[in-house]
């Protein structure tokens, strides 16, 4: 299990290297001088040469990128020696160019908005789509599961910039019960913060529970069919037992590896749900530095979000190991 | 005094889109305790369907059961679910053909018998665990303290089944159900658990009911056979009576159809002409006419109206359900079939 463990995490260092060059190669083949941009609108050449030593993009492709990884894992000093040393320490994944803040700062300063809708989402649709695909598997062809199964199909072919904006209107703007969605710390502000964020929650959740209560039910109904469920009913257990004990046991595998996947994917940006109610989330801070071609920044942001779905691979491969005896044992 | 189970006039149909299947008609057998009754049939003759009513696992099912299923004199059929699945693993209780699948493979196989144990008795989890224990040790799995920890996937094939057999006697049921416990296993494997069930059957006077498409493990087993075709019984008797002298061309092509080691190994297995029916539309008159060699004997009579299941001789305990009178089917099997054998 241990050397595994050890294996999975090497192996996820390889695609974040991989990963990693891919995007800088993309940056450095694209059209655009990056110490042009860095600049800005009014700009001599003399400026703009001296940005691209301060910025080393003198230096070949190979260098640039070793510097660049080099710097993840130690830090870097810009213009080494010169009064303008400057100092970037490890992590280092560079300076904006718009705002010139590091971009491991800037990170770090997104990520609480956005843990907070994905964690915030996640609980509430994993509630609604688990609850609701068990009721509907339970009461198959019933009125109940029409209903719920009706309204999940509705629900997922909705879209987040369609069910954000009608929620805002009906609750900020014309009911006015909650504030404009956006983030305070929830260690300072634990109301405001609930508050504001409820509407983020509800758009994802609206949409990921309907995946979810789709996904439980078709899971369920086809564990009810197993013939260890059948092995249950003649040994005279009662039903309450044979469905949550043996069916929903046998279900839920799959459905925490897609959340597992899910969450990860998440945690990396939920780029249209921060995008539809502003919040200063990584989503919004890669779609900003799309929009401004801020190259440093939207390689830190596809790294960080690479991160994440690595991690989140490792540990849905550990959860399924804990749930599935079968690959315990192996 | 009634028998422990008696079965009178089972039909169990299932309507589906492409219309009703008629999976078992108007069935009736007995069984005492401590005997052994076989059914003996192809794939979808209705023996398993037979098996599952007697559970009552069709209750709730879209499934339409009609007739009375007496165990102990209780009726089965008219039972709410509830008081039935108290009965279940308690009085009867089942044993399936794949014992990989029928077992869960995400709790340990400890766990599943402890849990048969648990439903109908009021003992804590450590006395239900150290009933799986006695029982794996019971039907012959060694360090039985240490297996039982063990998932269903690291038993080997015949390890599997004896532990499904440990669970489905956990609570020493009157009333085995045993459908094809061997089908899957290899041969040498398949004899030890028919020995087992034997001697479990002989230690607690349980009643089993053995389905099979399988004759030399019913021959060796069975006290009673019931052969049934699309859905129907179509010889009933002593394992004796339908082995030794069957009354059934069916049968008589079962038999005839089973490889001997004395036979030449060129010529090609006797086999049965033609397929089973489909339940949907089942062939007009005896279900088995489009199959019989036999039929020009008869005339229309088989391809018109079905047999009764009729005594081969009056008062006799054998039972068959063919046109061919007694004599003509006696002549036939001494001149026809017997020489095969």
């Amino acid at each position: 299990m241990f050397n595994y463990l050890v294996r999975r995490i090497l192996s996820g260092g390889v695609v974040l290297g991989i990963v990693s060059a891919i995007v800088f190669g993309i940056f450095y083949i694209l059209p655009a001088d990056p110490a042009r941009l860095s600049c800005g609108k009014t700009c001599s050449e003399e400026l703009i040469l001296k940005i691209r030593h301060t910025l080393e993009l003198d230096q070949t492709l190979p260098v640039q990128y070793g510097r660049y990884v080099k710097g993840i894992f130690v830090g870097r000093t810009y213009l080494k020696g010169s009064p303008a040393e400057l100092k970037c320490s490890a992590p280092c994944l560079g300076y904006s160019f718009q705002t010139n803040q590091p971009v491991t700062q800037l990170l770090k300063d997104r990520l609480p908005a956005t843990a907070s809708i994905a964690f915030g989402a996640s609980i509430l649709w994993l509630l609604i789509g688990l609850s609701s695909g068990i009721i509907s598997a339970l009461r198959r062809g019933t009125w109940v599961d029409k209903l719920s199964q009706g309204v999940a199909l509705g629900a997922a072919s909705l879209q987040i910039y369609f069910v954000g904006l009608v929620l805002q209107f009906i609750f900020v703007n014309k009911l006015a019960w909650l504030p404009t969605p956006g983030y305070s710390s929830p260690l300072h502000y634990p109301l405001d913060w609930a508050k504001q964020m409820a509407l983020p929650w509800i758009t994802l959740a609206f949409l990921l529970s309907a995946i979810y209560s789709r996904l439980t039910r078709a899971g369920m109904i086809e564990i009810m069919g197993e013939d260890y469920v059948r092995t249950a009913r003649a040994k005279g257990l009662g039903n309450r037992t044979i469905q949550f004990k043996h069916v929903l046991r046998g279900a839920i595998t799959p459905i925490v590896t897609v959340f597992g996947l899910d969450l990860g994917g998440l945690l990396g940006g939920a780029v249209i749900t921060e995008y539809v109610f502003n919040i200063p989330g990584l989503g919004k801070l890669s779609t900003d530095a799309v929009s401004n071609l801020d190259l440093p920044v939207i390689t830190g942001t596809v790294i960080f979000s690479a991160f994440f779905i690595i991690v989140a691979n490792i540990l849905v491969d550990l959860l399924y190991a804990a749930l599935d005896p079968k690959v315990r044992i192996q | 005094m009634s028998k422990f189970l008696e079965v009178n006039n089972l039909s169990i149909s299932f309507p589906t889109e492409d219309g009703v299947v008629k999976a078992v008609d108007n069935m009736s057998f007995s069984l005492e305790k401590g005997k052994t009754l076989g059914i003996v049939g192809e794939s979808g003759s209705g023996k398993s369907v037979t098996s599952l009513a007697i559970l009552g696992l069709h209750k709730g099912s879209t499934a339409e059961v009609s007739g009375e299923i007496l165990i102990d004199g209780q009726d089965i059929n008219a039972m709410a679910e509830n008081d039935v699945r108290l009965l279940r693993g308690k009085v009867m209780s089942m044993i399936f053909q794949d014992a990989l699948a029928a077992l869960h493979p995400y709790y340990t196989v400890g766990n599943q018998i402890a849990e048969a144990y648990l439903v109908h008795n009021k003992v804590s989890k450590s006395e239900a665990k150290k009933r799986a224990i006695e029982m794996l040790d019971r039907v012959g799995i060694p360090e039985p303290q240490k297996r039982v920890d063990d998932y269903p996937h690291q038993f080997s094939g015949g390890m599997r089944q004896r532990a499904m057999i440990a669970m489905a006697l956990s609570c020493n049921p009157s009333l085995l159900i045993a459908d094809e416990p061997t089908t899957a296993l290899d041969v040498t494997v398949q004899a030890q658990i028919i020995d087992l069930l034997r001697d479990l059957q002989k230690e607690f006077n349980t009643a089993i009911i053995l389905i099979t498409h399988d004759l030399g493990v019913v021959s060796e087993t069975a006290d009673d056979i019931l052969l049934m075709y699309a859905g129907k019984a179509i010889e009933y008797g002593t394992v004796r009576d339908v082995l030794q002298k069957p009354q059934h061309p069916y049968g008589w092509g079962l038999l005839t159809s089973i490889p001997r080691l004395t036979g030449d190994p060129e010529k090609s297995l006797a086999a049965i002409p033609g397929t089973p029916p489909s339940l949907i539309s089942v062939p007009s008159g005896c279900a088995f006419h489009p199959r019989c060699s036999y039929v020009k004997q008869v005339g229309t009579a088989c391809s018109s109206s079905i047999p009764d299941l009729l005594p081969v001789s009056a008062g006799a305990h054998h039972l068959v359900r063919c046109h061919l009178d007694t004599a003509a089917r006696e002549e036939i099997f001494r001149s026809q079939v017997a020489p095969k054998l």
